[in-house]
């Protein structure tokens, strides 16, 4: 099994016709994802890599029986667009696009849980299922399947430590981007809760960093909840207070955010902490 | 965007929020504009200006203006002193707080008020704060008003200019993409009237193409942090002597943090991004000679990006633009062996490991 993405998604790309969209489809359809059709406004009838493009979600819907989206396109659209699939009935979008104004991010991750739908993102990299299917941006290089399920809130960061894992021989169900914005759709808790119930899921990685309490929750969640083994990799222990580091969501603000309450949070959550990114395999390794 | 009191105070007077009448104030003619005593408060971008020295009451016209030289140009943690608010002295009654804020847990508006105003919030005992969370799809209902504004337990008309403040504000916080509108204090006048004695307004930076009206004057960032976001290029400065350039936040963070283990100092963080454009490499590394650090290390991982892609952009900008210190490269993923003889052929040191190439970029800035 995986969590939240299998075999099962027929993935529709919003912002399909751009040099990421092309590309990007192309490197799904690589992976094995069951990529059935492309949205741009206005180019309705092409093909991108022999996937058919529609003007509108709906009518791509209502073709392809898509079920998933994943949003390429630019930031100023991308409200729009989350919403137009959401109300086409698409039950899991991911969002890869990043500088989304965050108040756009709030309504439309509200407006996700109203319809009961999965949102990933936004400024994530997307989400993989080894051996079942891709939908986003990571490189498909660094995945082997297995059963180690990992949820981060960085992109090269997660692909370092994803590798790392794979060149240990060790392969993971399902590697989870969920963004580096402060507003995100899917959160550590909710990765963690399914990675729980995933019968092959036996052990989870976090990749964490400053900013929000996210790893805080998450560690009083694992106290109550989680039976399976925690890993976790925090980043941005020397980052000074009140700077915006990188991600619009890593900035330590009004006190709050430390990597040192979130290493202190897991510690007492019996999470398993690795020094530097690489290390992480290394302890994953001598737990299997 | 942190907007300077200042600009707050202008976003507040077009939502019909009450301020002390002011204005910025630079000379005489100005100081003679107003009905003392007269507040001369310094624009910067922190809060406790009061006991740093940054605001200061005068009496009459010539005391204000020896408070006006004093405050210009004067040192305040950092910031020096160029715009001066001057405002006529409000009769205050009582002292409130309030604040729209960004709950990033719950996802939605966060409405904080408090009775004790005036001092920094952090201090407040948290029983004495009262949370209203809004739905962003519903928006601010009176409910939300009454449930708020009843806690802090005011008089009838006071309570009524409180709630039209509260309105106000919210609809300020949405149209402006604000991620934090604060009020402290937000006081009651002897008149029985709701004025913002303070404002701080911070407009999030991704929403600014739509807010043409917003003059982008981004006050927390150095010289070299604004070039680089005029560039679109990811440049924090910090305090130590080492120049990370990484490809992805995350990974820069962790580098920095890599270095600090073998007790190196960041004093440059870059994130490269998922680009491999040659040009923003140029800018990058541009950027980075700016900055002056001692040594540059370079982390990359490639996924997407193709390590040696990066390596030569690398080596190009090096090769015709030179650089004069030593740039220690850790290099992992996509055809890294490749980029590894680029970036030895362009005279590179190239590291194993994040460890190792942490380590020499430590020693190496240390002198050893």
């Amino acid at each position: 099994m995986s969590i939240f993405v299998d075999e099962k998604n027929k993935v529709i790309v919003q912002g399909a016709t751009g040099h990421q969209g092309v590309f990007h489809i192309g490197e799904m359809l690589n992976f094995g994802t069951d990529v059935v059709a492309g949205v741009t406004p206005g180019k309705g009838g092409e093909k991108v890599k022999n996937t058919p493009i529609f003007d509108t979600v709906q009518e791509g819907v209502d073709k392809t029986n898509a079920n998933t989206s994943l949003v390429l396109v630019p930031a100023r659209f991308a409200k729009d667009a989350v919403f137009e699939a959401l109300d086409a009935g698409i039950k899991t979008v991911v969002v890869i696009t990043e500088n989304i104004p965050f108040h756009d991010a709030m309504e439309f991750v509200h407006y996700a849980k109203y319809k009961d739908a999965v949102l990933i993102g936004p400024n994530c990299p997307g989400i993989a299922s080894p051996g079942k299917t891709k939908i986003g941006i990571l490189p498909g290089s660094i995945f082997k399947k297995g059963n180690i399920g990992v949820a981060s809130r960085s992109g090269t960061l997660t692909y370092e430590i994803v590798n790392s894992l794979k060149e240990k021989g060790i392969g993971q169900s399902t590697c989870v981007g969920l963004g580096g914005d402060p507003i995100i759709g899917t959160t550590f808790i909710d990765s963690l809760e399914a990675f729980e119930q995933d019968k092959d899921t036996k052990a989870v990685v976090l990749v964490g960093e400053i900013g929000g309490t996210a790893e805080e929750d998450a560690a009083e969640y694992i106290t109550e909840y989680i039976s399976k083994p925690v890993f976790a990799f925090i980043a941005g222990r020397t980052a000074p207070s009140g700077k915006r580091m990188g991600h619009a969501g890593a900035i330590i603000a009004r006190g709050k955010g430390t990597a040192a309450s979130k290493i202190k949070a897991f510690e007492k959550a019996d999470v398993k902490l690795a020094k530097f990114p690489t290390d992480v395999a290394d302890l994953v390794e001598e737990y299997v | 965007m942190k907007l300077f009191e200042y600009r707050g105070k202008e976003l507040f007077k077009k939502y019909d929020i009450s301020v002390p009448k002011g204005g910025l104030v630079e000379n005489k003619k100005d100081l003679s504009k107003y009905t003392y005593p007269l507040i001369l408060k310094a624009q910067v971008p922190i809060g406790g200006r009061g006991k740093a020295g940054g605001i200061k009451s005068a009496d009459n016209i010539n005391e204000a203006k020896e408070n006006l030289n004093k405050i210009m140009g004067m040192d305040l943690r950092g910031y020096k002193v160029g715009k001066v608010l001057g405002e006529e002295k409000a009769d205050i009654k009582e002292e409130l707080y309030l604040s729209i804020s960004l709950d990033r847990t719950r996802r939605m508006p966060l409405i904080m008020a408090s009775s004790e105003g005036g001092m920094d919030i952090e201090s407040v005992p948290d029983n004495k704060i009262y949370k209203e969370w809004i739905n962003p799809l519903i928006g601010l209902q009176p409910f939300n008003i009454r449930s708020i504004v009843r806690k802090l337990r005011l008089e009838k008309d006071e309570s009524k200019q409180v709630s039209k403040v509260l309105y106000k504000v919210y609809r300020l916080f949405r149209d402006y993409d604000c991620e934090l509108v604060e009020i402290n204090p937000l006081v009651i006048t002897a008149d029985k009237n709701a004025m913002a004695i303070d404002s701080k307004v911070i407009i999030n930076d991704d929403s600014l193409f739509r807010h043409k009206d917003i003059i982008p004057e981004d006050v927390e960032l150095t010289p070299l942090e604004k070039d680089a976001k005029d560039k679109g290029i990811s440049f924090v400065q910090l305090g130590g002597d080492i120049g990370v350039i990484a490809n992805g936040a995350g990974l820069t963070m962790a580098t920095l943090d890599a270095l600090n283990h073998f007790k190196g100092e960041g004093g440059v963080f870059l994130d490269l991004g998922g680009t491999d454009d040659p040009e923003k490499v140029k800018q990058a590394f541009g950027l980075m000679k700016k900055a002056k650090p001692k040594v540059i290390f370079l982390n990359l991982f490639g996924g997407i990006t193709k390590c040696d892609t990066v390596a030569k952009g690398v080596k190009a900008v090096i090769t015709k633009e030179g650089i004069d210190c030593p740039v220690i490269t850790r290099i992992k993923g996509m055809n890294e062996e490749k980029a590894k003889d680029i970036l030895k052929d362009a005279g590179l040191i190239t590291a194993t490991t994040l460890q190792d190439a942490a380590q020499q970029s430590s020693d190496l800035a240390e002198g050893k």
